[in-house]
């Protein structure tokens, strides 16, 4: 096997004297979809923005595609990883083409290339390439986080950091999204790790799930798997919910 | 066109030019200043707190009294720097103007730029480390465009507040529109004073609906208001600071004042001395009575008129009264000596300090002099100006006669003879020369103990000037050329109610009756 996009090793984070992270271990092969899944203040967030470097840990490596991150310079990393998040955080002032066109622009990237890119992107996220001059307020939620997975798509990466990124869409739309979403991984051939409190979220759309409970890994596996074996009630009630939620809808739709 | 408002026009190009100079050149450097301050203030909320209460502290100096603790700072600096490097600057005019103002202009610019760049939306913030930028890069290109309008509109009201509180830096030398309000309230030409005010108060509603557009233009990113904004902004200050560029360059000898009409009228009897021997003047008015003699001394002022006691109390230190001559003698030896300013010699009168009341006062109460006043003082008022009662020469008069007034309440000259008139002073302490002892039929008290040293108006001359042929030659004609009923009749011309004239126009009837005798 090749080597992992990403290896976490002994990472621990305290804020105060609250530990946000303990002692995380953590590998992540190239293509793999991953589910961060626990109730607030799991250490579920913290453990993702480790990876970019938007926190630094108290203790212990991470290292992203052979990269220290510990050593790198910081935003030529996150110039490398898409980063999609629930408030999406669209720059206002600009129009949503350069919006989609900003890291390319970082990275000096031609203006022909930058506006071909822009409008390609919109496509793939199916949106129509009228919305590109337009401003971000002009949009609708579930726009928005179409521009912001563009966004984050827009100088190829092959790391993709989603916190949360339907969190805030009305159903339809965030059911949608997520299937857009899991369409593109496979065709782009990303690695994407996804935080989300959403545990049907996650059983739908990801591999793996990994379950953090105060810092710490509770459980991590495949959906199936973590149910068939894990005995941590905290595990089993995360992961029987959706089961007994489909169970209910079921009979209450009289299917 | 009336004559006050024709002549309020004639010296509006160079009001308004020094006054855009000053506010604007306050305002660029209140900016760079208070910009960067602001952006470290945003990062660092340790520096935050204490940056900001220094800049509230000195938003809560009066700005007249800013303006005026920058003048000895400047004198301390000058004379190090001319100690160090041989090369002094001038402590006066200009520079403390610009610094006090600078320092008025930083509150509101640092307090918006604070607020603007705090309050970015945290996810946007989180959104420009996400995608790859370096600090520098988040700060360009999203935190100071976001918070482009709080920070306009900082811009602003610094805008405002310094093109208000520039009107302040005429006593400390700089011309500026407050000439106009200074001087009217000296003369009570009132078509002054609120010719003064209409313009600085039209000067800051131009700037703040220019720097307005550019708001609105940063606010809903229309780079077309900005730029008209902009431009509004470079024309006007254009056009005012054009003239200029012909005003006072060209200057051999700048002739100060300080702030009363005698010593306008003086000021322009002079200019019209040294213009006739072909020489161009500029003019210093409106200085405090202490600014004027080191400003002198410094050589930031060729030349002016000050008085013999007052030399002698505020400069030499002196508490005795030895007469008129000895202290004219030894005043000319001992300036010379000191600080190299030639005494040139008396005009020929005096300004005295001296007691005055109303005739139905007086002579109700049987004062007559200093000695009967005492005995009265209990039940009466004493009105003075500003600065009398905190000078030697009161603290003399009141040692040897021992005064317990009822009251003692200070004005400017101007209402100190309407308080006078109106029976909220019974006695005030007036000036010997001045036109409206006689106009009025106003008793002046004698002074039987000789508390009150004696006031000749001597011509002083720089260190520099006094080596100049011409200027000496110039001036020299006016000592003894000015009779005291001459000098009351100008400053009568000037100070009336009705048909005033303007000191220049003064002066000019005054040269006719020195010529005549």
């Amino acid at each position: 096997m090749a080597a992992p996009m990403i290896e976490l090793a002994g990472v621990s984070k305290r804020y105060g004297g609250h530990a946000a992270l303990d002692d995380v271990g953590l590998s992540v092969g190239e293509g793999e979809f991953v589910a961060l899944v626990g109730g607030s203040g799991s250490g579920k967030t913290t453990l993702l923005k480790t990876i970019n470097g938007l926190v630094r840990p108290d203790a212990g490596r991470i290292v992203v595609a052979g990269e220290d991150v510990a050593t790198a310079s910081p935003h030529l990393l996150r110039r490398r990883i898409g980063y999609v998040f629930q408030e999406v955080g669209l720059f206002p002032h600009l129009s949503v083409a350069e919006n989609i066109g900003i890291t390319p622009r970082l990275l000096g990237w031609d203006k022909a290339r930058i506006a071909a890119r822009a409008a390609e992107l919109l496509a793939l996220v199916d949106l129509p390439p009228g919305v590109a001059a337009r401003p971000p307020a002009a949009l609708s939620g579930g726009q928005r986080q179409r521009v912001g997975v563009a966004r984050a798509l827009a100088a190829e990466p092959r790391l993709m950091l989603m916190d949360e990124p339907f969190g805030a869409l009305d159903p339809v739309t965030r059911d949608a999204l997520g299937a857009d979403y899991r369409a593109l991984h496979e065709r782009l051939g990303l690695t994407t790790i996804m935080v989300t409190h959403d545990m049907t979220e996650a059983v739908l759309l990801t591999d793996r799930v990994v379950v953090l409970k105060t810092g710490r890994i509770l459980a991590d596996g495949a959906p199936g798997a973590l149910l068939a074996q894990s005995s941590d009630p905290d595990v089993l009630a995360l992961l029987e919910a959706p089961k007994r939620q489909a169970q209910r809808l079921a009979e209450r739709l009289g299917a | 066109m009336s004559g006050p408002l024709a002549a309020a026009f004639d010296l509006l190009p160079e009001y308004l030019g020094w006054h855009v100079l000053l506010s604007l050149s306050a305002l660029v450097l209140g900016l760079t200043i208070s910009l960067p301050l602001a952006v470290a203030a945003a990062r660092s909320p340790r520096l935050r707190w204490p940056v900001l209460a220094l800049a509230s502290l000195i938003q809560t100096i009066p700005s007249l009294a800013l303006l005026a603790l920058f003048y000895p700072l400047l004198l301390a600096l000058s004379a190090l720097s001319q100690a160090v490097l041989s090369q002094g600057f001038s402590a006066l005019g200009f520079l403390p103007s610009l610094l006090a103002l600078t320092l008025y202009s930083v509150l509101p610019i640092l307090r918006n730029g604070v607020a603007g760049i705090t309050g970015v939306d945290p996810a946007i913030a989180e959104a420009a480390d996400g995608v790859g930028m370096t600090p520098r890069q988040k700060l360009l290109q999203v935190e100071l465009p976001l918070a482009a309008p709080v920070i306009m509109a900082g811009v602003r009201t610094a805008a405002v507040w310094t093109i208000g509180a520039a009107t302040l830096s005429t006593p400390v030398g700089q011309t500026s529109l407050g000439n106009y309000i200074f001087a009217g309230l000296q003369t009570e030409n009132w078509v002054f004073v609120l010719f003064g005010c209409a313009a600085s108060a039209a000067l800051a509603m131009a700037a703040d609906q220019l720097l307005g557009l550019v708001e609105t233009g940063a606010r809903t990113r229309r780079p077309a208001f900005v730029a008209a904004g902009l431009a509004g902004l470079v024309i006007g200050a254009g056009a005012a600071l054009a003239p200029l560029a012909t005003f006072g360059q060209t200057a051999a000898y700048t002739v100060g004042a300080k702030n009363f009409s005698e010593q306008y009228i003086l000021a322009e009897l002079i200019a019209g001395r040294l213009e006739r021997a072909g020489a161009a003047v500029s003019r210093k008015e409106d200085l405090g009575s202490a600014v004027a003699y080191r400003a002198l001394a410094a050589g930031e002022i060729d030349v002016y008129v000050d008085y013999s006691g007052t030399l002698w109390t505020n400069v030499l230190g002196r508490a005795d009264n030895p007469g008129r001559k000895a202290v004219l003698d030894q005043l000319t030896a001992e300036l010379k000596r000191r600080d190299g300013v030639l005494v040139l010699g008396s005009l020929g009168f005096e300004n005295a300090y001296a007691f005055v009341m109303r005739p139905d006062r007086a002579q109700a109460l049987g004062i007559a002099s200093l000695a009967d006043l005492a005995q009265e003082a209990p039940r009466m008022k004493l009105g003075s100006d500003l600065e009398f009662l905190s000078r030697p020469e009161w603290r003399a008069v009141d040692g040897a006669y021992g005064f317990a007034f009822r009251s003692e309440r200070s004005f400017q000259p101007t209402f100190m003879y309407r308080a006078l008139a109106g029976g909220e002073a019974d006695v005030i302490s007036a000036f010997s020369s001045d036109g409206r002892i006689a106009a009025d039929r106003l008793v002046v008290l004698s002074d039987p103990k000789g508390a009150i040293p004696p006031y000749d108006a001597v011509i002083l001359v720089s260190p520099k000037a006094a080596a100049d042929p011409r200027l000496v030659e110039a001036l020299r004609p006016l000592v003894g050329a000015v009779p005291v009923e001459a000098m009351r009749a100008a400053n009568y011309s000037v100070d009336r109610d009705a048909g005033k004239v303007t000191p220049a126009e003064a002066a000019r009837a005054l040269e006719r009756v020195i010529a005549g005798n």
